[in-house]
């Protein structure tokens, strides 16, 4: 620890700290425009120039590091006299249109030029002017405002991963630009909106809309992940303007992703339902709550009474809260129904009941950046989890191994030391071959239980398994370390396979040997939460899938669109079209809800209150920030009521909190969460590692910006370079291997289902594999997500169309 | 496509660096590059990051950073004059003037014949030989005179 | 008169009179480049005894602190001083930079030691290299001077033939690599820091220090960085002894010192000389003023030094003492020699067009100071100036100086400053009648 004195205020700091640090300490403000705590220092911008004693010259306060005994002076002579003259400098080429500026309200140079600027100009030679840029559909541009304070430069760089943006050009000339015609597109582009200390960068959706001032600010939990990131939803006359981040240094930092920053677009979109609506003889009539409420009663009672209670399917979104899930699961309970799930994009479900609580992803977030080995199974981080990926950067530019298995070779936009790019199916394989490399590495081999050693008998170790195990293990590329914090994590394509099973077990096994940290990272806002309270069938109740696959009479569904959300979205879409009752709470008219018989409009996050527990099982509640559009209510209240109109006891909860208070019952949340997560089996379960199987199988990711109803209706996200149309994707010896050309227009076919899709030519995809996204109209015929998918070239007579160039494509 | 000499020079340079470094040789390459295409076409600037691995907008921001890239077709022979208070002081006025008035063409400007380009340089550090001027990037003529010059363009042929 | 007529390397004046050869000492032979030139005389039988005798680091660093050797790149930094701040041991390569990118005005010394000398820097290279563990070297050359970068590169293609770099020197462990890399047009990269991310593959945009290239340099690896006469003054110094080439300066200023003479002399060009040199009698070396003008000016270290009034320089001895008791300062001994017709007006027109045009835009207060102060300038030699212009630049170029990240904001500075203060009145008079004081006194050309 280190004593210094500034502005004659005495303060103990770290060694290595920055004036600038000290500083904020003491709550002393010193005007800053380059720096930023979460970025490298540029020290470029000059204005946080201070006096220290003993040097004759001021310093910058953010690249200047404390030494014992310094005396610092941010209000001298010397000092005032320097900032005011860097604010001279900034201010002579910035156009002084406040007025226009989006910024308005909320610039840092607007502040502190008011507190350090001079009344007049002395420059009255001609400003500079710098030619506008368009850099995509979510950052507006007006670079004559740019102060080049490379913050976006070194945002896109160090946190996205990939340099967009450069500032090109030199001396007065320098220019903040993208390549030639390039667009930004990083997953988290909307940050450097905020990062922009002037109006040189604003939000493009939100542009000219409204002035900040005008703006009431609520905060809430983002929807769209497992991360929890804290936000601030800006309202204006009942409506969201813009959503920004609020700081959570454990969660998010500072930093949101675009997906959460933009989606609140889709809360505005036309397709909004603001009345309950029944469907008559084919066609649809608006009615009144009451009318809706009982007629879907009425139905749902008809049927159970009539087949069962069993005929009853209840689907649930994992993106619903935590109060929404557990009424719906009450409301099937209370009926006798145990067909209650929220796992819509899951195949496997072995695990049931084998399991000794929630499962989770293992650590808490921030943990992230201290591991030093980490095996990535199954999963594409930039797209399912974009802005834990930051943290995953973080842990490798820190000096972590990353080694991915997968079969999209997807550039994760950070240093992979080992990855292994297979079939889905072979992925179990290769985590076999990893784990018996592993039981071979002597440090290691004691530990393996002698059944594993078994099933591991004939299984030949490659090259780059062994390195992998290797890795894992503590052996380094740069140095190898005795006891490495490692991490293993399972994503979304590891989860919607048909053998998660035997992945998970593998991993597991894997974690066990090496002490690894680890679990899933599950994909929705609440998956963790909606596990831990049970929104799952009983022992006698169907899944998710099983419930598609036998079609049930009548269907509760709670906030999704069936073909759309679920796994196999053929199986999805029959099963609604055949049964007889199909009430939907949604908000959102869908041509994916065609088949339903009732619509109850419910509010979105942002209209309703409710609680989502995150991957690191943080249990955190949120209010609404607007009122209900039009006749909306919450799907909580929803929920209450039709179990009311059901005539069902134990619905007569008054707030959401109540729901809340029952789900806990009466115990401190973190307490219930706690005793829960846990990602520890029972039991060994049967497991088969090799299966030979020579057919083609599916990719089927779900793009972010198609992962729930409210992104898809995002206009802005979906004018972004990730939003491109379902192909036929496939490596170019696939393509070779079937004769296939990019352009060629393709059936490809998944049990009874198909789709007529266009090839293209993805290097990213695993030899053996069809790259086919999900959660799109054009591919709502088609079956799982992970599974056998056939590939038929249509005669050229059938094609009357352009052929596909694809000149981008994002990874 | 980068030539194979292009390359085969390329990958020279690279020897100069450790083999994580590939960024390190874009000076060299760009001027590889230039001197073979004759200017820094948005293509070839691509060509030359993809080639690295380096993002093309670092690549840009080199090219855009020092003088000597030209970013815009320059003619067969490209003159930099260089101007400052050393050349200055020796009248390098009266050699851009006669460079100006023969070849009919302000600085930055092509001959209609694209055979020429005139360019003002800053000190090209070689001012004990003031005036002077570099052909091409790679070939300077020191202790200019109007004559001199005159000789000088017409070997230029 | 070194190099006056000297347009390629083969063909020199030997007209070698009143100058104190170490850095060019090769000039007094036919072909000078060349490494048989060098190596009789006494090149490279330096580095052959440190390495072979496994003369201690420590030891080379003491002889060299005795030289007084001071970093001819322009800020006059000991050598023995900086060369003591590499660390020791180090887990990796430790780098060797030589800057050869002399770019500002008036600069052109460095050109002929790699042109005339190649293997005296090589050599100096080599032996720092020993002294500081360094594996790699790099030798960054200014781009415009494109034909002595070939030629070097030839010469380290020769002495690596030799023996003299590559792998295991003289049969011991002692490896060294050195290779030439070359900028294309930045004066900053000049500065050391911009050099090393110039090095790096980057634009030359300089860094903030600390962290220094001692710890943090060419690809974040320990490095030092010197100029090219620095290194080209050590084999000298090992042949002959620290004391020795203390002893051909003065004091605070050991040995000699290249002095690259442009402007309005007879015969401009290189003149190695002693340090301690009155100005007069390097004046004369060149010539004297040509065609028999008066002298009116002198910028005695390249643009980033004051300029001084033929009275003070006249009487001032050519060391970093001497000059900085002038008020000006050595700086890389860039004297640029102005006689009677020149308009100071102009004069700093150009100059400061050449920082405005050269700084490297990271910084606000040189980005945006820089084109402020051209502009003004501009404005006045356009017959549209105002009287409080004179202040204001005064008081904008104050307001570049120290506060920029590297020190082109005092390099830009110091010239409006020291014109300004000197020949006020010329400005003055430029402003009032919207033409130049001296126009009108010169003779026609
Ligand atoms: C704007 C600027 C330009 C510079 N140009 C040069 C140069 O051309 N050559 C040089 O040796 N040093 C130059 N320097 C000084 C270097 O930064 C550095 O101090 C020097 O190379 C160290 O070598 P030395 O200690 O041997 O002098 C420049 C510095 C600045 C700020
Ligand atoms: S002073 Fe000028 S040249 Fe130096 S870093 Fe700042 S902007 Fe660049
Ligand atoms: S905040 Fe310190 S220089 Fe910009």
């Amino acid at each position: 620890m280190l004593n210094i004195e500034i502005d004659g205020k005495a303060l103990e700091v770290e060694n290595g700290s920055s004036i600038i640090d000290a500083a904020d300490k003491l709550g002393i403000a010193i005007p800053r425009f380059c720096y930023h705590p979460k970025l490298s220092v540029a020290a470029n911008c000059r204005m946080c120039l201070v006096q220290v004693e003993n040097f004759n010259k001021p310093l910058p306060a953010c690249a200047t590091p404390v030494a014992d005994g310094m005396k610092i002076f941010t209000r001298s002579k010397s000092a005032i006299e320097a900032q005011k003259s860097v604010m001279e400098f900034l201010l002579i080429n910035h156009p002084l249109d406040c007025p226009i500026c989006d910024q308005g309200g909320e610039c840092d140079l607007q502040d502190i030029a008011v507190a350090y600027g001079a009344s007049g100009t002395r420059y009255t030679e001609e400003k500079r002017v710098v030619f506008n840029k368009n850099i995509g559909p979510l950052v507006s541009t007006d670079m004559t405002r740019c102060i080049q304070c490379t913050r976006c430069v070194r945002f896109l760089q160090e946190v996205g991963g990939m340099m967009e943006l450069g500032m090109v050009g030199r001396g007065e000339h320098s220019e903040i630009t993208a390549y030639v015609d390039k667009s930004v597109n990083s997953e988290l582009s909307g940050n450097i909106i905020d990062l922009c200390p002037v109006g040189a960068l604003t939000s493009k959706p939100f542009r000219y809309s409204a002035r900040s001032w005008e703006l009431t600010r609520r905060p809430s939990i983002a929807p769209h992940d497992g991360l929890g990131s804290h936000i601030e939803v800006q309202i204006k006359d009942n409506k969201v303007m813009r959503v920004l981040p609020r700081e959570k240094e454990s969660i998010n930092e500072c930093w949101l992703s675009d997906r959460d920053r933009f989606s609140y677009e889709g809360l505005n979109s036309p397709d909004r339902l603001k009345v309950p609506m029944i469907k008559h003889n084919g066609s649809w009539h608006e009615t009144d709550w009451k009318t809706a409420l009982e007629f879907a009663a009425g139905q749902i009672k008809d049927i159970t009474n009539e087949h069962g209670s069993e005929a009853l399917g209840v689907l649930v979104s994992p993106n619903s809260t935590m109060e929404e899930g557990y009424l719906a699961k009450q409301l099937a309970n209370g009926l006798g129904c145990g067909n209650v799930d929220y796992r819509l994009r899951q195949t496997d479900f072995r695990l049931d009941g084998k399991r000794l609580g929630t499962p989770w992803m293992g650590c808490n977030i921030h943990d992230i950046e201290e591991l030093d080995r980490i095996l990535l199974i199954g999963s594409n981080l930039r797209n399912e989890h974009p802005l834990l990926a930051q943290r995953f950067r973080k842990a490798v530019a820190n000096g972590a191994e990353l080694s991915i298995i997968s079969p999209l070779d997807n550039n994760p936009l950070m240093d992979v030391a080992h990855k292994v790019i297979v079939r889905p199916n072979d992925m179990v394989n290769v985590l076999g071959q990893i784990l018996k490399a592993m039981s071979g590495l002597q440090r290691l081999s004691l530990c393996l239980p002698a059944s594993l050693n078994e099933l591991l008998a004939e299984i030949k170790v490659r090259p780059n398994a062994q390195a992998i195990a290797e890795s894992l293990a503590g052996h380094g590329k740069d140095y190898d370390l005795v006891s490495p914090k490692v991490g293993i994590f399972l994503g979304n394509m590891a989860l919607s396979d048909p053998r998660f099973t035997e992945m998970y077990s593998m991993a597991e096994a894997i974690g066990g040997i090496t002490g690894a940290k680890g679990g899933i990272l599950p994909a929705a806002a609440n998956s963790t939460g909606m596990h831990m309270i049970g929104v799952m069938p009983n022992s006698t109740g169907m899944h998710a899938r099983a419930m598609l696959e036998v079609p049930r009479k009548a269907y509760l569904i709670v906030n999704i669109e069936p073909e759309l959300d679920c796994q196999h979205a053929a199986l999805a879409k029959a099963a609604m079209q055949k049964a007889e009752c199909v009430v939907a709470l949604t908000a959102f008219k869908s041509a994916a809800l065609e088949h339903a018989d009732v619509l109850l409009p419910i509010a979105p996050y942002t209209e309703t209150s409710g609680t989502f527990m995150s991957m690191e099982g943080r249990v955190q509640s949120f209010s609404a920030v607007v009122k209900p559009l039009g006749e909306c209510r919450p799907a909580w209240k929803v929920l209450r009521v039709l179990a009311n109109t059901l005539g069902l006891p134990g619905f007569d909860y008054e707030t959401s909190e109540q729901v809340k208070e029952a789900i806990f019952a009466g115990e401190k949340p973190s307490a219930v969460v706690w005793r829960s997560l846990n990602n520890n089996l029972k039991e060994l379960v049967e497991i088969h590692v090799n299966i030979k199987h020579e057919g083609l199988q599916r990719i089927g990711e779900v793009p972010q910006y198609n992962a729930d109803p409210i992104v898809r209706r995002s206009l802005p996200l979906q004018k972004t370079k990730y939003n491109i149309k379902p192909m036929a994707r496939m490596c170019a010896s696939q393509l070779e291997a079937l004769g296939l050309m990019a352009g060629d227009r393709v059936l490809v076919k998944q049990d009874k289902g198909s789709a007529i899709l266009t090839v293209m030519l993805d290097p990213h995809v695993a030899k053996g594999c069809i790259r086919v996204a999900a959660a799109h109209e054009d591919t709502i015929g088609l079956g799982d997500l992970m599974g056998d998918i056939s590939v038929e070239k249509l005669p050229a007579a059938q094609l009357n169309f352009d052929k596909a160039v694809i000149t981008e494509v994002p990874a | 496509m980068l030539s194979k000499e292009a390359i085969q020079k390329i990958d020279y340079e690279l020897t100069k660096y450790p083999g994580n470094q590939r960024q390190a040789a874009v000076m060299s390459a760009l001027r590889i590059v230039q001197t073979e295409r004759g200017w820094l076409s948005n293509e070839s600037i691509t060509e030359v990051a993809q080639y690295l691995g380096m993002p093309e907008i670092a690549a840009m921001e080199v090219a855009t950073f020092y003088n000597m890239y030209d970013l815009a077709p320059v003619g067969k022979y490209k003159i930099s004059v260089c101007t400052n208070i050393s050349c200055m002081l020796r009248d390098s006025d009266q050699i851009v003037n006669h460079l100006k008035t023969k070849l009919g063409v302000g600085f930055n400007e092509v001959t209609a014949d694209g055979k020429y380009s005139l360019k003002e340089g800053e000190c090209m550090g070689a001012c004990g030989g003031a005036p002077l001027m570099i052909v091409n990037n790679h070939t300077m003529h020191e202790f200019l005179t109007p004559e001199k010059v005159d000789e000088i363009l017409d070997d230029l042929q | 008169m070194a190099t006056k007529t000297a347009k390629s390397s083969t063909t020199v004046m030997t007209d070698l009179k009143g100058q104190t050869l170490v850095c060019l000492r090769t000039l007094t032979e036919k072909n000078p480049a060349s490494l048989a030139s060098y190596i009789k005389l006494g090149g490279y039988s330096a580095l052959k005894r440190l390495v072979t005798e496994k003369i201690k680091a420590t030891d080379v660093i003491t002889e060299v602190k005795t030289s007084g050797l001071r970093g001819r790149g322009g800020a006059g930094f000991p050598t023995g001083l900086k060369w003591s701040f590499m660390p020791r041991y180090f887990d990796g390569v430790k780098y060797l930079v030589c800057n050869t990118d002399e770019g500002e005005p008036g600069t052109f010394k460095d050109r002929d030691i790699i042109r005339y000398n190649p293997h005296q820097l090589i050599e100096g290279m080599a032996i720092a290299a020993y002294t500081l563990g360094a594996r790699v070297g790099y030798n960054y050359i200014h781009g415009e001077i494109w034909q002595d970068y070939e030629n070097f590169e030839a010469a380290l293609h020769e002495a690596k033939a030799a023996g003299y770099l590559g792998e295991h020197l003289f049969g011991t462990n002692f490896s060294f690599d050195l290779y030439a890399v070359h900028g294309y047009g930045a004066y900053i990269c000049g500065e050391e820091t911009a050099l090393i991310e110039s090095i790096e593959g980057k634009k030359g945009q300089p860094r903030f220090k600390p962290p220094f290239p001692a710890s943090y340099g060419v690809f974040g690896k320990p490095t030092n960085v010197n100029n090219t006469e620095s290194y080209a003054s050590i084999p000298w110094i090992m042949q002959h002894g620290g004391q020795a080439f203390a002893d051909l300066g003065v004091a605070n200023s050991g040995g000699t010192k290249l002095f690259s003479v442009s402007g309005h002399v007879t015969n401009p060009g290189n003149y190695e000389v002693k340090m301690g040199t009155p100005f007069t009698e390097l004046l004369a070396m060149a010539g004297g003023v040509w065609h028999g003008r008066q002298l009116k000016a002198v910028i005695p270290g390249g643009p980033s030094t004051a300029v001084l009034p033929a009275s003070v320089i006249e009487s001032a001895t050519m060391d970093y003492d001497g000059l900085s008791k002038a008020r000006s300062s050595l700086g890389a001994g860039s004297m640029i020699v102005m006689d009677d017709t020149t308009c100071m007006v102009k004069a700093l027109h150009r100059l400061s067009y050449f920082f405005y045009e050269e700084s490297c835009g990271q910084c606000t207060p040189c980005r945006e100071g820089t084109g402020w102060v051209y502009r003004i300038i501009d404005r006045i030699v356009k017959g549209q100036g105002k009287m409080e212009d004179l202040d204001l630049l005064t008081d904008v170029s104050r307001n570049i100086s120290g506060r920029t990240i590297c020190a082109l904001g005092e390099a830009a500075a110091t010239p409006v400053i020291s014109f300004i203060k000197h020949f006020r009145a010329e400005f003055e008079y430029y402003i009032e009648h919207g033409k130049s004081m001296v126009d009108s006194k010169a003779e026609p050309k």
